[in-house]
């Protein structure tokens, strides 16, 4: 058995608020999954119900096929999580909050102290394991929740906001030790930090108003940017209106527009064609203009294909208004 | 069992890694003292006993108990180291009592570091130590009471100074429900039976005699059977609100 985690029609209504509206969706081992959406979504609700901190309105969470509200202590075991923002006793030491950790995991004696070390190594804590939690800086109170989180090897790794509050160096830290960990283990972080995503996650959902409006690898996500695909060119602003019409007539080109750039040299101008969309994918068009160009001899100052930026996939899907289906 | 005596110690051992534990047994061995010796005249009554030690136990336990218990839970919520908690693999139940009992064996650690007066009486005359034991052992299922209701109301609030001052007020009633002062507000109106159930509540009449070196089981039936209630209670005002 593969399937890790799996929730079906998971919701939670808190009074008149419906959280999670309806959430089916399943993991398997060695997939990093990537839980995208706007403050308030559902992610942390969502994460809550798997870990069986809260229990579900309606629908059923279930980790390695046992069901996370019948079988709360067992479901517990296999999971570790981080909540979000990372809460410690802060009145302990690293030392002594990862030993309460390691022995309420079942862990004694010489074999706790092993945990412990490796754990505390890993995330790279030793300097510190003997100051109080509270007399830390964030990014080390951040690995400490981490460590809380790892320290029995768990099957099932869930973060809630893992590199929130990180500054560059500990947020590659943290998603070099999430990569190492992917291969035997199934793992959902949130984020709100789309770079995040490309970085780690093998897939990537996005979730807005307590529904799943997305759900694939970043790649997929990405190829529904507006931009995804395009080809912008940057030529002399006299050279600009030859190009423009010889670029409407490149096939597969469907528009062409202006893309002015804050950084652009005097006396340049930058225009992008957008690619045909089909079935969801931008064609490639690349070659296409280089070909064009050569042929044409246009002086090219710059070239190069947009990627689309995640950010507005993101927004395409979760605005408020005219939130479109994936 | 095993994940109990864990949970408690870890609580055991954050109170000591603050002031608080100190100061509340230096605080709670001071105003033992100067109650006993100053107030319930000590010297003055001139007999072998630690009646006017044990007699103001009750009115301490209402102040100091709900400064122990008001943290149990309120702290776990406002810091958020109860989704911590209660997402290890240990039961509620095990949480709830772990907890508590570690709140317990602290306000035993000072109940016993009290030991210096009954050395002193000890000292100066012939008491019946038969009844200092079970006037020791009345004292210690009291607080053991108080600290069962400051840990449901701790429960319900992450705020501490409401957990202290509900918990405060709470205690209060069960202290003094044999008394007129609560009696007479019921007697309007309740039946006879509700006035006399309210009456047999208080701690002050099952902790009084206790103290005349009685111990009568059902006294300590009366404050065991009041922490189990009160326990139970944590453990469902637990489970519906860990969240919010």
């Amino acid at each position: 058995m593969t399937e890790k985690i799996s929730l079906k029609n998971l919701s939670k209504r808190f009074d008149a608020i419906l959280a999670v509206d309806d959430i089916t969706l399943s993991l398997n081992n060695g997939e990093v999954l990537g839980f995208l959406g706007p403050n308030g979504a559902g992610k942390s609700t969502t994460m809550r119900m798997l870990t069986g901190f809260i229990e579900p309105t309606s629908g059923t969470a279930e980790v390695c096929g046992l069901d996370v509200t019948r079988h709360p202590v067992e479901t517990k075991r296999r999971i570790g999580y981080l909540p979000e923002g990372a809460p410690t006793y802060g009145d302990m030491t690293p030392d002594s909050y990862l030993s309460f950790i390691a022995e309420i995991r079942g862990f004694d004696g010489a074999e706790k102290r092993l945990r412990v070390d490796a754990v505390a190594d890993k995330v790279d804590i030793r300097g510190v394991l003997r100051q109080p939690i509270d007399t830390l800086s964030k990014g080390f109170k951040r690995r400490v929740g981490l460590a809380q989180a790892m320290i029995h090897d768990p099957e099932i790794l869930i973060m809630d906001e893992p590199t929130d509050g990180l500054d560059p160096n500990q947020k590659h830290q943290v998603r070099a030790l999430i990569h190492e960990m992917a291969q035997d283990k199934a793992i959902i972080i949130s984020t709100h930090i789309l770079e995040e995503v490309e970085a780690v996650c093998s897939r990537a959902v996005i979730i807005a108003h307590g529904r799943l409006l997305a759900d694939g690898t970043p790649a997929d996500l990405l190829a529904q940017a507006p931009n995804h695909n395009a080809v912008v060119v940057t030529v002399d602003a006299n050279a600009a209106g030859a190009l423009r019409q010889n670029l409407e007539k490149v096939p597969g080109v469907a528009s062409v527009e202006d893309a002015p750039a804050p950084g652009l040299a005097e006396g340049k101008l930058r225009l992008r064609a957008k690619p045909e969309v089909h079935t969801g994918t931008g064609t490639d068009i690349g070659d296409a203009i280089g070909a064009m160009l050569r042929d044409k001899s246009i002086p090219v100052h710059e070239l190069f294909v947009e990627r689309g930026a995640l950010d507005d996939v993101f927004r395409q899907i979760t605005a408020p208004e005219g939130a479109s289906d994936a | 069992m095993r994940n109990i005596a864990i949970i408690a110690k870890r609580e055991l051992r954050s109170y000591f890694a603050t002031p608080l534990a100190y100061i509340f047994i230096v605080i709670f061995l001071a105003l033992t003292g100067a109650f006993a010796f100053f107030i319930g005249g000590f010297f003055t009554r001139e007999q072998a006993t630690l009646m006017s030690f044990f007699m103001y136990h009750p009115w301490l336990y209402l102040m100091l108990i709900p400064a122990i218990a008001m943290r149990l839970w309120a702290e776990e919520r406002k810091t958020g180291t109860i989704e911590i908690l209660m997402t290890l693999p240990v039961s509620t139940v095990e949480a709830v009592l772990g907890k508590y009992l570690a709140a317990w064996a602290f306000s035993g650690i000072a109940l016993a570091l009290t030991f210096p007066i009954w050395i002193t009486v000890n000292f100066l005359g012939n008491p019946d130590n038969g009844v200092i034991i079970a006037s020791y052992l009345g004292s210690f299922f009291m607080a053991g009471a108080f600290l069962a209701i400051g840990s449901c109301i701790s429960a319900m609030t992450k705020n501490q100074v409401i957990a202290f001052i509900v918990a405060a007020t709470v205690c209060f009633l069960f202290t003094m429900s044999g008394l007129d002062l609560v009696l007479n507000f019921f007697r309007g109106w309740a039946p006879e039976v509700v006035v006399r159930t309210i009456a047999s509540m208080s701690f002050l009449t099952h902790f009084s005699a206790v103290m005349k070196g009685v111990i009568d089981l059902r006294d300590l039936i009366f404050f065991s059977s009041l922490i189990a209630f009160w326990l139970f209670a944590s453990i469902i005002v637990i489970d519906l609100k860990k969240a919010s």
